[in-house]
C-alpha cells in the first residue's frame, strides 16, 4: 500500500573516471520498489559520485542503470531526471525565487501546469512538510531545516519514482536534523523508493531496509542492516564503524 | 589677491556660465542622455551575448568573445571612437545618404561598453553556486532552461552594483564624441561647454559642463552604494526557529 509511483532501481558495475582518478570501480546497487537503501561510508569513498551516476547529472564510463527493470542509459538524460527526485546536503533551493516558486517552476515549465495550478500544486506539497505558512517567504529568511524540507517537497513535487539523498542532513545544526530524518524515515514508511547517502548511521539502520558500505570507489559489504552493524565482515567495515559510532 | 581674482574670473565668471545654461539643457543634456542610455542599452545586448559565449561549451564562441573582449578593453577609448567613427562613417553614408556621425558615436560607444558589461555579466554568472545547475538540472531542466531560468538570473542580480558602474563610466565617456564633429543640434554637454568657452576665451562653461556632469553621476554613484548595501544585508524578514511546524514525521528515528 504504497502512496507514491515508485520503481525499483539497479546499479550494475559502474565505472567511473575523473582523469587517472578511478573514482567508481565496478559498484552493483539493486534497490526493491518501495525500499530504502542507505550508503554509507568514509568521505570520498564514491557515494555522493555514485548518486549523480545513477540520475545521470555525471555520464558512467561503463555499466548500466535500470529503472523498474528497463535500462535508461539511452534515454533522454532530462526526462530520466524528472523521474528520480534528489535532496542535497546544501539544499539548493534557488534564492532569487519564493519558496512556492521553487517548487512550482518545474510543474510550470517541465509538467506543463497553469501558473494557479502549479501554485496550489506546491501549497500541497509544502503542507505535507509543515511549510504551507512560509510559502512567500525567500529561502533565505528560512531556517537550514525548514529549507531542507522545503527542498524535499520540491523533489516530492514531481512525483518521482525513487528519491535520492546526498547527505541532506550534513549541513544542519544537530537540532534541525531530527525533523528532516523524521521526514524522510516517513517516506520511507510510505513506500517510496530511496536511496539515502548519509553520515547518521541511526538513521540507516532503522530506517533502511539494505545497507551498501562502500570504500574507495567500490562496494564492500552490503546486507540488512541488523546484519551489517551487528556483525560486520570486513576489517574495514569494522575500522569504519568504530570510527563513527 | 590679484591670482584669486583672476582665477575666479577665469572659472566662476557667471555671465558666461548663465549663458551656456539654456543651451546645455536644451541640447546638451539631452544628447548625453541620449548618448548613454542608447549605447548602454545596445552594450548590455552585446554584453549579455558576450558573457553567454564566454561560458558557452563551445570553444570557438568561448575565443571569439575573448578575443573581441581583449581587444576592446585594451584599446584607449579615444581610439575607438576615433577608429570606427571615421573608418566607417563614409561606408554608413554610403549606405544611407546620413551625414551625421552620431550613429557611429553610439556604435563606438555601445560595442566598448559591451566588452566590459560582459566581463561584469560573466564573472557574475561564473560566481553563481554550482549546486543551483546541479539541482535544476537534477529537477529535469535541460542545460540550456537551467541556465536561463536559475542560474542567468542570480548572477545578473549580483552584478548590478558594476553594472551601474559602467553605465557611470558610459555617461563620461559619451564626452569622447566631440572627435567626430557632431552637428549643432547633436552636441553632448562637453562639447556645449567647449564651444562656448572657446567663444568666450573663459573656463567658466566647462565648469558648468562639470556640474551637469556630477549631478547625473553622483546620484548614480550613491544609487549602487545603496542597492549594494541593500543586496549585502538582504531584506529584512525575521528568521524564526525550526521544529514547531512538521505535521508529518512523528515517527523520528535517529
Amino acid at each position: 500500500m504504497s502512496e507514491f509511483a515508485s520503481g525499483s532501481l539497479t546499479a550494475k558495475n559502474i565505472h567511473l573516471s575523473f582523469g587517472s582518478n578511478h573514482v567508481l570501480r565496478g559498484i552493483d546497487l539493486h534497490v526493491e520498489k518501495g525500499t530504502t537503501a542507505s550508503v554509507i561510508g568514509p568521505s570520498g569513498s564514491g557515494k555522493s559520485t555514485l548518486l549523480r551516476v545513477m540520475n545521470r547529472l555525471i555520464e558512467p564510463d561503463q555499466g548500466d542503470i535500470l529503472l523498474d527493470g528497463r535500462s535508461v542509459l539511452k534515454d533522454n538524460p532530462d526526462e530520466l531526471r524528472r523521474r528520480i527526485g534528489m535532496v542535497f546536503q546544501q539544499f539548493n533551493l534557488f534564492p532569487h525565487k519564493t519558496v512556492a516558486e521553487n517548487i512550482s517552476l518545474a510543474l510550470r515549465k517541465l509538467r506543463g501546469m497553469s501558473k494557479e495550478q502549479a501554485r496550489e500544486e506546491a501549497l500541497a506539497q509544502l503542507d505535507l512538510v509543515g511549510l504551507k505558512h512560509k510559502a512567500d517567504s525567500r529561502p533565505a529568511n528560512l531556517s537550514g531545516g525548514q529549507q531542507q524540507r522545503v527542498a524535499i517537497a520540491r523533489a516530492l513535487a514531481m512525483k518521482p519514482e525513487v528519491m535520492f539523498f546526498d547527505e541532506a542532513t550534513s549541513a544542519l545544526d544537530p537540532e534541525l536534523v531530527k525533523g528532516v530524518l523524521a521526514l524522510m524515515a516517513d517516506l520511507a514508511q510510505g513506500g517510496m523508493t530511496m536511496v539515502v547517502v548519509t553520515h547518521e548511521m541511526g538513521f540507516s539502520r532503522n530506517v533502511s531496509d539494505v545497507v551498501t558500505f562502500m570504500d574507495a570507489g567500490v562496494v564492500v559489504e552490503s546486507g540488512p542492516p541488523e546484519q551489517l552493524f551487528t556483525n560486520p565482515q570486513t576489517a574495514r567495515l569494522q575500522g569504519f564503524l568504530s570510527d563513527v559510532l | 589677491m590679484d591670482i584669486l581674482n583672476q582665477l575666479a574670473e577665469t572659472f566662476f565668471d557667471w555671465e558666461a556660465m548663465g549663458e551656456v545654461l539654456p543651451k546645455m539643457f536644451a541640447v546638451g543634456l539631452p544628447n548625453t542622455i541620449v548618448l548613454a542610455v542608447v549605447s548602454g542599452i545596445i552594450g548590455t545586448a552585446i554584453g549579455m551575448l558576450l558573457a553567454l559565449m564566454g561560458i558557452s561549451r563551445n570553444a570557438a564562441a568561448r575565443w571569439i568573445a575573448r578575443i573581441y573582449t581583449d581587444i576592446l578593453r585594451g584599446l584607449p577609448p579615444v581610439l575607438t571612437i576615433l577608429v570606427i567613427g571615421f573608418g566607417f562613417g563614409p561606408i554608413i553614408r554610403e549606405l544611407t545618404g546620413s551625414t551625421s556621425p552620431y550613429p557611429m558615436a553610439i556604435a563606438a560607444l555601445s560595442l566598448m561598453s559591451g566588452a566590459y558589461i560582459g566581463e561584469i555579466f560573466r564573472s557574475g554568472i561564473q560566481s553563481v553556486d554550482k549546486g543551483q545547475l546541479e539541482a535544476t538540472r537534477a529537477l529535469g531542466f535541460s542545460y540550456g532552461s537551467s541556465m536561463r531560468l536559475v542560474v542567468v538570473p542570480q548572477g545578473i542580480r549580483r552584478v548590478l552594483p558594476a553594472l551601474v558602474n559602467q553605465f557611470i563610466a558610459l555617461i563620461k565617456e559619451s564626452s569622447l564624441v566631440f572627435m567626430l564633429g557632431l552637428l549643432a543640434t547633436e552636441r553632448e554637454i562637453f562639447q556645449i561647454g567647449k564651444d562656448a568657452a572657446a567663444n568666450s576665451g573663459n573656463l567658466s562653461p566647462y565648469v558648468a559642463a562639470a556640474i551637469f556632469y556630477l549631478a547625473l553621476t553622483i546620484p548614480l554613484t550613491h544609487f549602487v552604494n545603496f542597492i549594494d548595501a541593500r543586496m549585502r544585508a538582504g531584506r529584512p524578514e525575521k528568521k524564526e526557529p525550526d521544529e514547531a511546524a512538521a505535521v508529518v514525521g512523528k515517527g523520528a528515528q535517529a
